[in-house]
């Protein structure tokens, strides 16, 4: 596969994972072969998420890290829109900058069935999860199987946002979701079939956040389920 | 009202009666049974944390030789 892959990397208070993360990437990247560029896009971070990445941008050249940041705090899908602007690639990647696994697997497996979008599941062939208590573990299948039952997407992992891209395809799907969120997560693939598209599933392991906190609170599961009810009944 | 004619029997009608219960209930434990799947089957994966601990380690060293103050 020929090609450039860009990574969007929004990001907001991630001064200690974002080095990890480029770091992760850059390496995988090398030896898999494939081209690459890291576009970051910080939302104003008060903790010095924005000095890191100038420093990143030193190491690894002004070609390969991209700064594109923000004033503040805008939202994750105008995030995407954002970078998409400025990205050369012509694969873009989603991922959390919280140290997701494997973006070369993405890669091979795009290859394997030339696919528009390659999406991670965490409950399928050797995906899954580390640090997770029971709880979260339920109510993560839980809201899980809700969507498959509502929505029948065709991926057996709606909620996840670790997702590669072609370019053009990206492109096509921003401009016809409209949720915000999680939800906005859902509805990109729900849209996705829908149009057609051809999206591949590989296995990927979340491990629980390193640094920094997880966000699932109660406000979350309630506009989940009210974001899943709208998406039931527009799509 | 519905026209005599088009109504169905009436042993006919108290069957279909409970139906909906039935099949919500049916639904019901199909789903309990689905999740309880799920969750019994859900993959914890160490060896993927293990390795990435390990690539911590090797991340921060190498950037730090690059002169990243972490």
């Amino acid at each position: 596969m020929a090609g450039r892959g860009s990574v969007l990397l929004p990001t907001y208070n991630e001064r200690d994972n974002l080095p990890l993360v480029v770091w992760l990437l850059v390496r995988t990247f090398r030896h898999s072969g494939i081209d690459f560029e890291i576009i970051i896009i910080d939302d104003g971070s008060p903790d010095g998420t924005q000095e890191v990445a100038k420093e990143l941008e030193k190491i690894y050249g002004s070609d390969k890290i991209l700064l594109r940041p923000r004033a503040r705090k805008l939202g994750l899908g105008t995030a995407y829109i954002h970078g998409m602007k400025h990205a050369t690639g012509n694969f873009i990647v989603i991922m959390d900058a919280d140290l997701s696994h494997h973006v070369r697997v993405c890669f091979i497996k795009q290859k394997e069935g030339n696919f528009d979008i390659v999406s991670g599941t965490r409950y399928r062939g050797n995906g899954g999860v580390y640090g997770w208590d029971l709880k979260r573990k339920l109510i993560s299948r839980g809201a899980n199987f809700l969507t498959q039952v509502l929505l029948r997407p065709g991926a057996s992992d709606l909620t996840g946002s670790f997702r590669l891209y072609r370019k053009e395809v990206l492109q096509k799907l921003m401009e016809k979701c409209v949720s915000k969120g999680y939800v906005f997560q859902m509805e990109m693939i729900v849209r996705a079939r829908q149009l057609g598209y051809t999206i591949g599933e590989v296995p990927i392991s979340f491990v629980d956040r390193v640094y920094g906190e997880s966000k699932l609170g109660g406000n979350e599961i309630v506009s989940f389920l009210k974001g899943l009810l709208t998406l039931f009944a527009t799509t | 009202l519905a026209p005599p004619g088009l109504q169905p029997p009436a042993p006919l009608r108290q069957a279909l009666l409970p139906l909906p219960i039935y099949l919500l209930v049916a639904f019901g434990c199909y789903s309990l049974a689905t999740v309880g799947y799920r969750l019994a089957t859900f993959n914890d994966c160490e060896e993927a944390a293990a390795e990435l601990q390990e690539h911590i380690k090797a991340a921060r060293a190498d950037l730090r030789r690059r002169g990243l103050r972490l």
